[in-house]
């Protein structure tokens, strides 16, 4: 701790970022490309798998309108009606639902409202996880351990049930789409919360003991000043895992909701839980594609942004990486070094004779007097 | 996760913190016996109960109370009026609170206000049937997790261990109800290999109460009937919720012996083995399989709230008349007080586990407990 040698903050540096000592572009250095580049085999295919199927999400999401041959709401087209629990067809690729609208538009539009549910729960959850842990961790203190139990015993909690109280207030039980957006948002922040808070404290914890702190405090830095600049900067690298295994769960809980009759409203927006809890009794007589396509949307979801995370769990992890990717990162500094002692030089000299004063002072034969 | 959360959470468990940061661990230093952690994990139960409480009652009485969010719109203003300073819900919210505090500490949960019953006994009714899925679950997860996890480790970065990862994150990404539904769909439509739904025939459930009071664990009952036949039906239905629950904490289960595994397999004593020339699969016999089995303990507790939410889909399903079912059908009725009062009960069910949980994890590994 007293040890306050600079090869210590080099190495917490290096750890951040691995052996790219000169001209990486920032692109490079991007958390994801950088997993790209460093993953090999099996890993990488997981990783890239998991950033198509979210890519593929997104811009369904996005461009809902567009891809989908008909409005979630939508009975008819032109004069004709569609009918109730038709099987595919041209005109409806994917059959439609008990209530008559259209499968495969109702499966597409569903898209938004738990791209809604993520952006939300993960946005709220982020920002006061870490702000609560980085003023708990860094000043300690009874409000620190009052904090920790509150966090411990939330993090416990069966997010579904929490959803169902959360739904219950904001809504009264019928959704329209912002309603039940926001039911599963907050409810999963409460969930979510504690989970940032732990690690960002647990980090906060670790890093305030690290000599470069202390260094900070010694040439007289605010407490503002450290949390944000030399602290919190070095306690988010455990962040990524987190938010995306936390996508996952934001889908599965607005799909859990939706399925126990807190979805929404079907004339206010395309709920993938909401449709496949009606098509529960469809199954029984032998329907299938009411069922098939909201599940499948779900789990290609859900799947997309759980080999990501678990992609990045493993790259950061070393015990996991893959063998032959460590092999790799172990060769590449050393295929570096030719160039690298090159430049190894003071910044700004040109030769060796600069570093040597004015020529007029000393010689070969030392100091002219 | 949990996700499970919780998860993973859900799901899957975030990584641990580097420090354990519970007031259990202050007491590492000047404790370090295994009575003085177990007696400081038992008083940190009554916090949590109360946070847990605390967050539901607010949650549920932000907006309004539960005679207007019931009935709103189907009586008048004065009728609703009545009925509320009737329930005394009136009164300052923080009178309320205390008053509910009170009860919950002598085991009040409150009565229904559809059916009029107490909560508690609603509980005693349908708990049972929740009981017998968890259990039937978990059986099904042990049984699928953990020998596939040990194949996934054993051959690590081979097409098998490949194929196993890829089958657990299935697992995980698919929603209960979902895997429900499809099996629902092969076994019982198509294939009609399986009942569609619910516990038991209604031949099998009349056998069953012919017999006389029974604990509703209908396993339990159906072996105390001594007919083959309704032992059969009994375990018939279960199949199909088991593994639609089991198959996603399975799921968690593998990737976690497998990382475990892993992880003993790198450590010095293991090394220390293989110089010796022990051969790999005795190396994961004997060396590292049993110290990797020991976290399971403590993710198994961390899955009790992922399967209680789980139960509830799953009973929804599979038409399982258990505290899931009974939650939905207060749900639809808008009872909410009864939802308050499971919900709140189910949290104080997931305090009390975690704290068992933990007394087994530090009385099987001594590092636990300082």
């Amino acid at each position: 701790m007293t040890d306050t040698s600079l090869p210590e903050v080099g190495l917490a540096v290096a750890h951040a970022a691995p052996p790219t000592p000169e001209h990486t572009s920032l692109w490079k250095r991007l958390p994801v490309v950088r997993h790209v580049r460093t993953s090999v085999g099996l890993q990488r295919t997981m990783l890239v798998t998991g950033l198509v199927l979210v890519l593929v999400f997104v811009v369904t999401a996005v461009f809902a309108p567009l891809l989908a041959p008909y409005g979630y709401a939508q009975l008819s087209s032109g004069d004709v009606n569609f009918g109730s629990q038709q099987p595919p067809s041209a005109e409806n690729l994917l059959g439609t639902t008990v209530g008559g609208y259209d499968v495969l538009s109702r499966t597409i539009w569903g898209a938004r409202p738990a791209i809604l549910v993520i952006i939300v729960a993960v946005t709220l959850s982020i920002f006061a996880g870490v702000a609560l842990g980085l003023v708990s961790g860094y000043f300690g203190g009874w409000v620190d351990r009052v904090l920790v139990v509150i966090a411990d015993a939330l993090f416990a909690f069966p997010s579904l049930l929490l959803a169902i109280v959360v739904a219950i207030v904001i809504s009264g039980g019928q959704s329209s789409m912002w309603g039940g957006v926001m039911a599963a948002a907050i409810s999963l922040s409460v969930v979510m919360i504690p989970q940032y808070f732990r690690v960002v404290r647990a980090e906060v914890v670790r890093v305030k003991a690290e000599a470069f702190v202390e260094s900070a405090r010694v040439i007289g830095a605010g407490h503002l000043r450290i949390m944000g600049r030399h602290v919190l900067r070095n306690s988010t690298r455990t962040l990524p895992l987190i938010l995306t295994l936390n996508c996952s769960e934001a889908v599965l809980t607005l799909a859990g909701l939706g399925f126990l009759g807190f979805g929404i409203e079907p004339t206010a927006a395309a709920d993938w839980g909401y449709d496949l809890s009606k098509s529960l009794s469809d199954v029984t007589s032998g329907i299938w594609w009411t069922a098939v396509p909201p599940g499948v949307a779900i789990v290609l979801t859900v799947l997309g942004a759980t080999l990501v995370g678990e992609s990045l769990n493993d790259l950061a992890d070393p015990r996991l990486r893959t063998r032959r990717a460590a092999k790799a990162a172990a060769l590449s500094p050393v295929t570096a070094v030719p160039g690298g002692v090159a430049t190894d030089r003071v910044p700004g000299v040109e030769s060796i004779d600069e570093l040597e004063g004015p020529s007029d002072l000393f010689d070969e034969n030392g100091p002219r007097s | 996760m949990t996700s499970t959360t919780t998860g993973a959470p859900t799901g899957v468990a975030p990584p641990e913190p580097t420090t354990p940061a519970t007031p259990a661990a202050k007491s590492r230093r000047s404790g370090g016996h295994l009575g003085s952690y177990l007696l400081v994990r038992f008083l940190l139960i009554f916090p949590t109960i109360f946070i847990l409480v605390t967050t539901v009652f607010v949650l549920m009485r932000a907006t309004g109370d539960p005679i207007t969010a019931s009935l709103g719109g189907r009586l008048t203003r004065a009728q609703l009026d009545e009925r509320i300073a009737e329930a005394g819900y009136d009164r300052p919210i923080l009178v309320q609170y205390l008053e509910y505090l009170g009860n919950i500490f002598r085991g009040d949960f409150g009565t229904t206000i559809s059916d009029n019953r107490p909560v508690t006994e609603v509980v005693m009714t349908y708990g049972a049937a929740t009981l017998e899925l968890a259990f039937y679950a978990l059986l099904v997860a042990l049984l699928v997790g953990i020998p596939l996890g040990r194949i996934a480790a054993a051959r690590r970065d081979k097409g098998v261990d490949a194929s196993l990862r890829i089958t657990g994150i299935l697992a995980y990404a698919t929603p209960v109800f979902f895997a429900g539904i499809l099996l629902k769909l092969i076994f019982s439509v198509w294939l009609g290999w399986l009942p569609v739904a619910g516990r038991a025939s209604t031949d099998a459930q009349i056998e069953i109460q012919r017999n006389g009071a029974g604990t509703g664990l209908f396993i339990v009952d159906a072996i105390a009937t001594g007919d083959p036949a309704v032992v059969l039906d009994v375990l018939e239905h279960a199949i199909l919720p088991a593994l639609a629950l089991g198959l996603l904490t399975g799921g968690i289960f593998l990737r976690l012996v497998r990382t475990n595994v892993i992880g003993t397999l790198s450590t010095g004593y293991v090394e220390a083995a293989r110089s010796r020339g022990v051969n790999e699969r005795r190396l994961l016999r004997q060396h590292a399989w049993r110290p990797a089995l020991v976290p399971i303990i403590t993710v198994i507790g961390l899955q009790v709230a992922l399967l209680l939410s789980g139960a509830v889909l799953t009973e929804k399903t599979f038409e399982w008349k258990g505290l899931g079912f009974q939650l939905v059908q207060y749900l639809l009725a808008r009872d909410f007080v009864a939802v308050q009062g499971l919900v709140v009960l189910l949290a104080v069910v997931v305090a009390l586990t975690n704290f068992v949980v933990d007394v087994i994890a530090a009385l099987v590994d001594p590092r636990i407990r300082y």
